[in-house]
């Protein structure tokens, strides 16, 4: 039953993830990575780890990737621009690739050789990944968490400057309606106020009349 | 598990058909007590023309949302416009197959649960697969190609997205109290004293974005009828409609029994009499509990007025994911103290 449903699984995540690349419109991409994490839950039950497979569920499909087609759905990237392709990177890239494959697959198979797999028969406790995160491994967590929160910072900081040098949306405005969602769809240049006219929806000021008058031309 | 895997099956299908029957029939009548309970809260008699007091008024509903034609937009993403409504009914019903109702029973002889997937995480793999209602609803508005769809999606998005992270932090005091994920233990552990007392900051938290999280009133901001025409899911007729209201009460009955079992105690109440009786006690004081949860609902709707969508989400935001960490933390602090 294990492998069967390892190979259906990881089937799947193979050609979602090939879905992902051949797909022209970005949102049909972004859906095939959430069948992806989708698959990738489900190896990770396979191999005894509940709570590394739901915690992903509900981390990566349940919340990045619906930022992700938030962000695609707000730039309306419905159709994508076609680049000029480049020979060089053609004929660079896929040398490149298939060099790094083999060369991982010869870590791989150093570092484990050929020990199969155990699928089932025995279930990671959550108790034992507090274990390993807060005792084990408590300061690459921690380095880890601080990082992410100076990317959050970052982002903020970024998109707070910006809407200061348009001079889009006062300073009232902005805290009153600070949420993340704008912070969010701002630090990922969206035009200012193109969610601010409809959906958030500031208390109606007088200085914020020229980006509303700008957000109509950007709804969809 | 010793018993035989065809068995297994065999009950597991049984237990998938009557959770799937006694649902939808649920679905149905809680839809016909809002509009009488409405109704009554606003002085009016409410739907009285359909059987005696109106108790066939959902099948009269069911009959005609089977009998409208079904409309797709002319520029409607035409797959993904087919998919959202499934998306949101399949992940709303998939997420109640966690829930213990009561305790352990014989059938063909063997013992199991009123319960259709006992597993350990429960708790985790219910939070898993609301997190995934989303897609439905923000799909639904944007292959809708309409602007009120897309309006509303996105608030029901965002509204959704936020609203999850205080209601998962809601529901980490009671699970560190009980020092398990498992919906049984957690029922369990609380033979002695119900949740709701040590926690009731975690309770109200809970409550609030529970009511955000199924979008209903004082949150219902995607399907705000005054300004979106019916937000989301303005471009969807017939069954297809359907299947999103379906999916929106089935919601408000999985995060029932949730408030349930997690601060209500589950099952537990006063048990007596013979045997039969004892075993389907439980059931009883576990459907009383989410019936009170329900009729909160459906009041609420009757008294309360809509938030602004950026009140909604400062509250969310600004007030109740950060009293969620600070509830946390002296939960952890006082479980502590008392080790």
């Amino acid at each position: 039953m294990h492998p069967a449903l390892f190979f259906i699984f990881g089937g799947i995540a193979l050609a979602g993830a090939i879905n992902l690349l051949v797909q022209r419109a970005p949102i049909y991409s972004a859906l095939s990575l959430v069948a992806v994490m989708g698959a990738l839950a489900v190896l990770f039950l396979l191999l005894g780890a509940e709570f590394i497979a739901f915690i992903q569920i509900i981390v990566y499909a349940g919340a990045i990737m619906v930022l992700f087609v938030f962000v695609i759905m707000l730039l309306n990237a419905d159709v994508p621009e076609p680049t000029r392709r480049s020979k060089v990177a053609q004929a660079i890239g896929y040398p490149v690739m298939a060099l790094l494959l083999v060369e991982l697959a010869g870590f791989f198979a150093a570092a484990f050789g050929a020990t199969p797999v155990r699928t089932g028969g025995y279930l990671v406790q959550v108790a034992a990944v507090g274990q390993a995160l807060f005792h084990e491994f408590l300061l690459p967590f921690e380095v880890t968490s601080v990082l992410f929160l100076v990317g959050v910072t970052g982002a903020v900081l970024l998109a707070a400057r910006r809407e200061e040098r348009h001079g889009a949306a006062p300073r009232a405005t902005r805290v009153h309606a600070g949420v993340p969602t704008r912070a969010m769809a701002e630090a990922l240049s969206v035009p200012p106020n193109a969610m601010g006219g409809a959906v958030i929806e500031p208390a109606p000021q007088p200085e914020s009349e020229p980006a509303h008058a700008r957000a109509q031309g950007d709804g969809r | 598990m010793s018993m035989p895997t065809g068995i297994f099956i065999l009950i597991s299908l049984i237990k998938c058909a009557i959770a799937l029957f006694v649902l939808l029939t649920l679905v149905a009548y809680i839809q016909l007590a809002e509009r009488k309970i409405v109704a009554h809260i606003q002085s009016r008699v409410g739907p009285n023309r359909v059987g005696p007091y109106g108790f066939l008024q959902p099948a009269a509903d069911a009959i005609k949302f089977i009998l409208k034609e079904e409309v797709t937009p002319a520029a409607a993403h035409k797959l993904l416009y087919l998919m959202a409504p499934m998306i949101s009914v399949v992940v709303a019903l998939v997420a109640i197959s966690v829930v213990p109702i009561g305790g352990t029973f014989h059938l063909f002889g063997y013992p199991t649960q009123f319960q259709i997937a006992d597993i350990n995480i429960g708790l985790l793999f219910l939070l898993g697969v609301m997190s995934l209602g989303v897609y439905g609803i923000v799909l639904a508005g944007w292959s809708s190609n309409s602007k009120y769809s897309f309006l509303g999606s996105l608030r029901g998005g965002s509204q959704m997205v936020s609203y999850e992270l205080a209601l998962g932090l809601a529901l980490i005091g009671p699970v560190m109290i009980a020092g398990s994920l498992d919906l049984r233990q957690i029922v369990q552990a609380q033979s002695h004293i119900w949740y709701i007392i040590p926690e009731f900051v975690a309770f109200c938290i809970y409550l609030t974005a529970a009511f955000a999280e199924t979008n209903r009133i004082p949150f219902d901001l995607p399907e705000a009828e005054g300004e979106l025409g019916a937000g989301y899911h303005t471009e969807y007729s017939s069954m297809k409609f359907a299947m999103f209201f379906l999916a929106e009460y089935v919601n408000m009955v999985t995060v029932s029994c949730v408030a349930t079992l997690v601060f209500l105690g589950g099952w537990h109440g006063p048990v007596f009499g013979p045997p039969q009786l004892q075993l389907w006690l439980p059931v009883f004081w576990f459907c009383l509990k989410v019936g009170f949860f329900l009729f909160l609902y459906i009041w609420v709707r009757g008294t309360l007025p809509r938030f602004r969508y950026d009140q909604l989400m400062a509250f969310g935001w600004k007030f109740l994911v950060p009293l969620a960490l600070a509830n946390v933390l002296i939960t952890g602090v006082v479980l502590s103290v008392m080790k």
